[in-house]
């Protein structure tokens, strides 16, 4: 007798696998004592986890969630900017990105006393903004690196849509890495040339892809690692961020 | 009434802050089970539910009105809860089970597990606290990935490929991910004969 292998009892505990596997695994449960009884054993292991207590909130929990939440949100009126032409959202995300870049390059050239420094923003808040700008790219190329790991089909994959990202995020990547290259953030800058060299060649790869040519970009950015990289450098340019913030609140105060 | 979750989302973008209130109100306790059991630490749970209510307002943008609000913020407390872990170097902290036993007595290491009683005598409590030791070292010695897939799979009955979406694998890998963790946990959990095939 055959029997079921263990990745089976817990993909049939949960209610996942293919139904053949599972139909496979519920006739055998039933004849077999042996699988009866270390089945029993599983969905006993796993009862003893839901034990696991979570610390009570107060009733008033949301409310204090809120209190603490709403002094930070930004101005709405920024979220408005991307209502105003919803299909080209990431076009219009790519150019207010290159504009924020442009401020900043434009402060750090007039701290070198190029242009009068008058109606400058103040370098913290100009280091802040770059930051946002900077994790918000690298949150949309993680995620557009995402789906297409997860992509899969049959036989071809359409990925139109992922390769016009790919060609936004490309120009917005460019200018950040040579942002980054003029500030002397070279982790960062090499993270973002690893990142372009994969968005160029989603976005000069074919619109309908074989499920061949999608594993050659997966293997590239899995090789790479590309993905686990943005994500890490995302991570930090998010802490880098709000010590900026807290600095420039600081200085403010 | 208060508006659903689309309606919300809506008002957000059209510059109702205050309408973001409604979303966190919803969402924030589930949000802090979610972010404790993949801590297992009340105040890093606590800044995983502050920075995720943070990051999806600054991205209310990107979301897409079709989808399901609580699945998309659910993705986001994932990556702030997994942000979060590694920045604490969770990731690669991985105990040995030998180790994450070790100060549980020999009499009950051995013994099937007893699911937590009504009844509090001395000894139950003292097996409970014992089952919490033990089922918190065996959490602690799951990678962030197997943990966050376990948590998102076990307690929050999430689907293998929307878990996959989340953590960016392909279904097959998520499986194996879900099984890895399971497996860790029986090796710790589990009496060693009672459940070999």
């Amino acid at each position: 007798m055959k029997h079921p292998s263990d990745e089976q009892f817990v993909l049939y505990h949960y209610g996942e696998g293919e139904e053949a596997s599972r139909r496979e695994v519920e006739q055998h449960l039933a004849s077999c004592e042996a699988c009866r009884a270390s089945y029993r054993g599983l969905e006993g292991m796993l009862a003893a986890v839901d034990a696991l207590p979570v610390p009570e909130r107060p009733a008033t929990y949301e409310a204090e969630v809120w209190q603490r939440l709403r002094r930070q949100l930004p101005a709405p009126s920024r979220l408005r900017w991307f209502t105003w032409l919803p299909s080209r959202r990431w076009a219009l995300a790519g150019t207010m990105a290159a504009l924020l870049v442009a401020a900043f390059l434009a402060g750090r050239y007039w701290q070198q006393g190029q242009v009068p420094a008058a109606a400058a923003i103040p370098a913290q808040a100009r280091e802040r903004i770059l930051l946002i700008a900077v994790g918000d790219h690298l949150d949309r190329s993680g995620m557009l690196l995402i789906e297409l790991v997860h992509a899969e089909g049959p036989d071809s994959v359409n990925i139109a849509r992922e390769r016009q990202r790919a060609q936004e995020l490309v120009a917005s990547n460019r200018i950040y890495r040579q942002t980054a290259l003029h500030a002397g953030e070279t982790g960062l800058a090499n993270v973002l040339d690893e990142l372009e060299r994969v968005l160029l060649q989603i976005a000069h790869s074919p619109s309908s892809l074989s499920p061949a040519q999608l594993e050659e970009i997966d293997r590239r950015i899995e090789v790479r690692g590309v993905l686990f990289k943005v994500r890490v450098i995302s991570s930090q340019v998010r802490e880098k961020e709000k010590a900026s913030a807290r600095e420039l609140a600081r200085r403010i105060l | 009434m208060e508006p659903n979750d689309a309606d919300a989302v809506a008002r957000v973008m059209a510059g109702d802050q205050d309408a973001f209130r409604v979303l966190v109100e919803r969402h924030s306790r589930s949000l802090f089970r979610l972010a404790y059991r993949m801590t297992s630490n009340e105040q890093d749970a606590e800044d995983v539910v502050q920075e995720t209510f943070l990051r999806a307002y600054r991205r209310l943008s990107q979301f897409e009105s079709r989808s399901n609000f609580g699945t998309w913020l659910y993705r986001v407390a994932v990556n702030c809860a997994l942000d979060l872990m590694r920045r604490k170097g969770r990731h690669d902290t991985q105990l040995q089970p030998a180790q994450l036993v070790e100060p549980v007595e020999r009499e009950t290491s051995g013994a099937m597990l007893s699911l937590p009683a009504n009844d509090p005598t001395p000894e139950r409590l003292l097996l409970n606290a014992e089952l919490r030791q033990r089922l918190n070292a065996a959490l602690a010695g799951l990678s962030a990935r197997e943990r966050t897939a376990f948590v998102l799979r076990h307690f929050e009955g999430v689907s293998i490929q929307e878990i996959g979406r989340m953590l960016g694998l392909r279904t097959s890998a998520t499986k194996n991910t879900v099984f890895r963790a399971v497996q860790k946990l029986r090796r710790v959990l589990e009496p060693p004969v009672a459940f070999s095939i």
